[in-house]
């Protein structure tokens, strides 16, 4: 401890935090080992292991697969695609859609998450303090079957940088896992509701928080941290489905051996090659405190036997604090889901310099590139933050194509033969002065929130952001459990004015095939269905139905809130389509009215007040489930 | 072997004393006029009549220099990166005139060292008492509730324009939130 501020760590009281949450972190765990052995009758099917669908755009592309119905995991598949082969509802009929029945979850917070549809239940995960609900869908009204109320640290919500979302849950093996904000795997039993298991992952006084949804994969639960904006230390840990035994852990910095970086790593690029380079490409010890959380979405390929998840920013945010290319931050890792074993890494943006975290979703394809005819590759169809769609080989990791689909200044390009992103040498932030008109802003051309993609169209279906920003680079203390950025940013609206989009994208010929301006960013999740209607959010609160072809909208729907929750469809127990999706605005985008922000500060939130200052006089918080349905 | 009898004699003794005080039956009661008896007060709901409420003074609440150093020290304790400049994130406010916590210097000082419990650090300890009474002081001017001659006049934060020039030199510091009560 020292007597001025202008100390850099204090060791001292990290120790003791540690120590403690250690202490509490195992009790926890021990109460959570005990499992049930509760077995459930009528259990529904597992999820549909079906290999990556295949592009519109490919000749013999067989017809799309039966859809059962279900929605076990927020990205409906694991090549989430999101992506519904129901077709009841259609282009021709969307138009006379009504709401169904409607639950309210009493949070006021943020709402991006999922609901899922497991046999004849759903299950919603709501905000912190992340409460488990399930309804009764063959009932009229889906009343409440139970819930399931796990204890959250509520000083949790002092680490959560952008709001206390809840990004879903998933279904596997008669079991819902998901995270809490505090740190947290649990395992409900989807029949009876009881616990399972729970087991502390991360620490809340290290700065670490849980806000993703876990894909299963073969038994294992893969959870990532949050917590880039405190010095935290990014990992992916795969947990026993079973047991709730940790059973491996990827660090996104430092040595080799705790990213799990061994002789089966092959990235397709040479700067990639080395021995621990997530030690050597920064300065000494930054690494410990560099970010690279994972706080997005994983993909997985069952034949390559790859997972795929991005990596989150580098901190603090400041680059002048971490000279060198901070890897393995801001990149996407292949890895083995067995041994959590890194096969290939890219990196969209080496030494970032804008809060580009790469954690966006990874939509896996089978594409045949305009230009290469009759010739189909196994890709992954990303669009990143950095503002460019990028198509990878999802077996070696080479960049095949990356095309930007907002107005980007923070670059200049890909470069296809090296794979490194071009700089633009004057937008470079840092100490002692401000940058203006970067672009994309902070969040990126587009955050968290998941595309779709229609093997119909061959179209992807991006919400996105159409954000700029000014920065100035600040000092940055680090003190454990506090923020770690060194930056002052105010962002607003980019070229045209509207501050999001969202488009239809032809990642085949990597540009855009028609766009819907928005006011605000288009902060929610998308939805296509073999109806070729997709749906979306605004935050302002409508809900929306285009074609899919066209972009022309053809429903919509004024919830309570604003929407930043992510749209599902599914087949009810009485044979008919619905369409669910969470209102309840905040997040990042929207804390200006979930969390009662003062619009006269531009740099609150980390800059995104600036930009949202009207919000508050278009919606008010509270979180609501809509399900439509035709009449 | 005296001198063991003479310990335990002693530690019978203890004992019984503990018993003692367990068994006790007080006929003085502690005085009726306590530290807390006019207390700094979070609310105006008080049972019964209306006692009046004492006002905390902060040491620096006047002070212009010991203001600038709270700013100073707002930022490197990282108050900043979790209400900005004013306007909040991850936690509140501290421009408006809305306080869950209360605005007295005291209340500010009490929620700086023990925390909050919805995710606001307990500074306690880890702070030097004489720091946490300057950030207290700054703190209070972000609401205006400071004395306007030790007000800090110019912020160095980042401001809401396009460029330096502009705009016509000393922008508002947005305007002033009404005093709670
Ligand atoms: C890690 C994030 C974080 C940091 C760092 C932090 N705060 Fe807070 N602060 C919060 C949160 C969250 C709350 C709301 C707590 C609650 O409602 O229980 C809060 C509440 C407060 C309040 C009470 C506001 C009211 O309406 O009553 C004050 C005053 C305050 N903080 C000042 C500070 C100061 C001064 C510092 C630095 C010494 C600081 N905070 C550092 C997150 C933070």
């Amino acid at each position: 401890m020292r007597d001025t501020a202008s100390g850099h760590r204090w060791e001292g009281s990290e120790q003791f935090y540690r120590g403690a949450i250690l202490a509490l972190g195992l009790a926890l765990g021990l109460a959570g080992c005990r499992t049930r052995a509760s077995k459930e009758d009528g259990k529904p099917a597992a999820p549909a292991r079906s290999a990556a669908l295949a592009g519109a755009r490919v000749a013999g592309q067989p017809p799309a697969q039966q859809d059962d119905g279900q929605w076990l995991m927020p990205a409906k598949d694991y090549a989430s695609t999101r992506y519904s082969a129901l077709a009841q509802i259609n282009t021709a009929n969307v138009a006379q859609l009504k709401p169904a029945w409607t639950f309210s979850t009493g949070n006021v917070r943020g709402h991006e998450g999922a609901p899922l549809v497991v046999g004849s239940t759903m299950y919603v995960v709501t905000p912190f303090p992340n409460i488990l609900y399930a309804l009764d869908l063959t009932q009229p009204g889906a009343p409440l079957k139970w819930k399931y109320e796990p204890p959250v640290l509520p000083a949790a919500q002092g680490v959560a940088c952008c709001d206390v979302v809840n990004r879903g849950a998933a279904y596997d093996d008669g079991k819902i896992y998901y995270n809490t904000l505090d740190g947290q795997t649990v395992a409900v039993d989807a029949a009876a509701g009881g616990e399972v298991w729970r087991t502390m992952v991360a620490d809340i006084n290290k700065g670490e928080s849980i806000t993703m949804a876990p894909l299963v994969v073969k038994g294992k639960v893969l959870v990532g941290n949050s917590g880039g904006e405190f010095g935290v230390r990014g990992w992916l840990t795969a947990l026993d489905s079973g047991s709730g035994r940790i059973a491996w852990r990827a660090y996104s910095t430092g040595p080799d051996k705790d990213v799990l970086i061994g002789p089966r790593f092959k990235p397709f690029y040479p700067q990639d090659r080395g021995k621990d380079l997530g030690v050597s490409t920064w300065p000494p010890d930054a690494w410990k405190i560099g970010g690279g959380t994972m706080w997005g979405w994983i993909s997985y390929d069952p034949e390559l036997n790859l997972i795929y998840h991005g990596t989150a920013n580098p901190g603090p945010w400041n680059p002048d604090i971490r000279p060198g290319d901070n890897k393995w931050t801001a990149g996407i890792f292949a890895r083995d889901p067995d041994t959590g074993e890194a096969r290939w890494f890219y990196q969209w943006s080496p030494h970032d310099l804008y809060d580009y975290d790469g954690i966006n979703e990874n939509v896996l394809l089978d594409l045949e590139l305009q230009g290469q005819h009759g010739q189909r590759r196994k890709v992954l169809v990303r669009p990143e933050r950095n503002g460019y769609v990028y198509v990878l080989d999802r077996v070696t990791g080479e960049v095949l194509s990356a095309n930007p689909f907002v107005h980007v200044t923070s670059s200049r390009g890909v470069d296809l033969k090296t794979g490194r992103l071009i700089e633009a040498p004057d937008k470079k932030t840092g100490f002692g002065h401000i940058v203006r008109d970067v672009c994309p802003a902070a969040p990126g051309a587009k955050d968290w929130q998941p595309s779709a993609f229609s093997p119909r169209t061959g179209l992807l279906y991006m919400p996105h952001n159409n954000l700029c920003m000014d920065e100035e680079g600040v000092e940055a203390n680090y003190i454990a459990g506090t923020p770690f950025v060194g930056a002052n940013v105010r962002m607003y609206a980019g070229p045209g004015g509207n501050r999001g989009a969202f488009t239809a994208w032809d990642p085949a010929a990597g540009r855009a095939v028609w766009s819907v301006p928005e006011p605000f960013p288009a902060w929610s999740g998308a939805l296509v269905t073999a109806g070729d209607v997709v749906f979306y959010g605004t935050m302002e609160g409508w809900f929306k139905a285009l074609d899919a072809h066209t972009g022309k909208e053809l429903w919509k729907f004024k919830t309570g809130s604003g929407i930043i929750g992510q749209p599902i469809t599914y087949k009810g127990p009485d044979g008919k389509q619905y369409v669910a999706i969470f209102s309840g605005v905040g997040g990042w985008s929207g804390a200006i009215v979930a969390a009662g922000l003062d619009p006269r500060d531009g740099t609150a939130a980390l800059g995104f007040v600036n930009a949202m200052k009207d919000l508050p006089q278009k919606t008010t918080p509270g979180g609501m489930l809509y399900v439509f349905a035709l009449p | 072997m005296r001198r063991l009898a003479t310990g335990l004699c002693a530690l019978a003794l203890t004992f019984a004393a503990l018993a003692c005080e367990r068994e006790e039956r007080r006929f003085q009661t502690l005085p009726a006029k306590s530290a807390r008896a006019q207390p700094v007060r979070l609310t105006t709901l008080q049972p019964g009549q209306s006692l009046p409420a004492r006002s905390g003074h902060g040491p620096y609440d006047e002070n212009a220099w010991a203001i600038s150093e709270g700013e100073r020290l707002f930022n490197q304790y990282n108050c900043s990166g979790c209400h900005f400049h004013g306007g909040g994130g991850i936690g509140p406010p501290l421009m408006d005139a809305k306080w869950i916590y209360g605005s007295d210097p005291q209340n500010i000082y009490d929620t700086i060292v023990e925390g909050r419990p919805n995710g606001m650090p307990s500074y306690g300890g880890h702070v030097p008492d004489d720091q946490i009474w300057k950030i207290e002081a700054y703190v209070r001017t972000l609401s205006g509730l400071a004395p306007k001659a030790a007000e800090p006049d110019r912020s160095d934060q980042m401001e809401a324009r396009r460029s330096e020039q502009a705009t016509s030199p000393a922008a508002p510091r947005g305007q002033k939130a009404e005093h709670p009560q």
